[in-house]
């Protein structure tokens, strides 16, 4: 049984049905992020003065990520014109740009995880607050790469513009400190949220990289059978693709920069 | 394929490329931006969403197509936007009207 309207447009919508599908579904996408930009704001604005973060997020690192993932849409935009065109060795060329940049943008986003999770906030017994890098763990101390801080409000803006603090290796014994805690979901609203938003898009992407992985290998094979279709396949997942890069334009300035 | 389509997608590949440039410009922009002092933060955050605003309409309107789409389309996307307006709405409407003993900074 052959599946209607997957090359030709539908009479009554003017479109093929799988683009009215994907529509559909960004729009509830767009509900399900737009949820959890109203928790950001609600979080931002309820936050006491001087306790929401800036400049926890490497800037750099982030701007090189937005670039990648810009880079992928145009790469991807590039390979469905190449179909148009006719011409299947650049599609694939293009497509597996996209691939390697949706890899890169993954791979960038777990070295961002990984450093807050290394990233410590030490409260010692005397009151004394030490901040930085785990560099060893043991039984009887803990030693990180950081610096103390008097009052716990010098950790949030770090982008206040006073002298940055000079990191020195601290070694702390376990009997002074009073508690211990990563960077996590854990730590604070804001951390939490970040966590949140950046996670649900990372899977977005990881979600997309294996449907494009997929139409660049085994699912190419379409090509020869059934060209138009194929060429409806790689509109409508980057159709999704883009969607990912549209939600990024709003998360990088309103996490890192603002 | 005939050499009027070609030329066709060669016109739109101009086009994607331009956006593409002007989306990298942006970013760019929106980290310079947000060094400068615009007085207070509100001014600060209103400039990157007003440059996050242009890339994501280049975005949408070029790469996504959104220019030249069918009614059926932008059927669907009225109905989001004005979901999504409404969700923001009810966000910043809940300020003017906390629960009570809401604690306040």
């Amino acid at each position: 049984m052959d599946i209607p309207y997957t090359v030709e447009a539908r009479p009554d919508t003017g479109l093929y049905n799988a683009k009215v599908g994907i529509w559909l579904f960004l729009a509830s996408e767009v509900m399900l992020f737009g949820a959890l930009f109203s928790t950001y704001i609600l979080l931002r604005v309820g936050a006491p003065e001087g306790f929401w973060p800036h400049g926890w997020l490497n800037i750099p690192v982030g701007t090189v990520n937005t670039l990648v993932l810009i880079t992928s849409s145009i790469t991807t935009v590039m390979a469905w014109a190449s179909l148009k065109m006719n011409q299947f060795g650049r599609f694939k060329f293009f497509h597996a740009c996209t691939l390697c940049l949706a890899l890169t943008f993954v791979g960038i986003k777990s070295y961002e995880y990984h450093d807050k999770f290394m990233h410590y906030e030490i409260t010692l017994k005397d009151g004394r607050i030490a901040d930085g890098h785990l560099v060893k763990r043991t039984a009887d101390q803990v030693v990180i790469s950081g610096h103390y801080v008097e009052d716990r409000k010098e950790l949030f803006d770090l982008r206040a513009g006073g002298p940055p603090h000079e990191h020195t290796e601290i070694t702390i014994p376990q009997a002074q400190i009073k508690k211990m805690e990563n960077y996590g979901p854990w730590h604070t609203t804001y951390l939490a949220i970040y966590f949140t938003l950046t996670g649900l898009h990372a899977l977005h992407v990881i979600g997309g990289a294996i449907v494009i992985g997929f139409l660049w290998g085994p699912g190419s094979k379409l090509w020869k059978t059934d060209p138009d279709r194929f060429t409806n396949r790689i509109e409508i997942s980057g159709l999704f693709w883009h969607f990912v890069d549209l939600v990024w334009i709003f998360l990088f300035p309103v996490l890192y920069l603002l | 394929m005939s050499d009027q389509s070609a030329d066709h997608f060669s016109h739109h590949i101009r086009r994607y490329l331009f956006v593409f440039y002007a989306l990298l410009f942006g970013t760019l922009i929106t980290v310079a931006a947000s060094y400068i002092p615009f007085g207070n933060r509100a001014m600060n955050i209103a400039v990157a969403l007003v440059i996050a605003i242009c890339k994501a309409s280049l975005v949408g309107c070029y790469f996504m197509h959104l220019i030249s789409e069918r009614k059926m389309i932008y059927f669907i996307l009225a109905f989001t936007t004005f979901f999504f307006a409404g969700l923001m709405f009810l966000t910043l409407w809940s300020f003017s009207d906390p629960p009570w003993h809401t604690v306040t900074h």
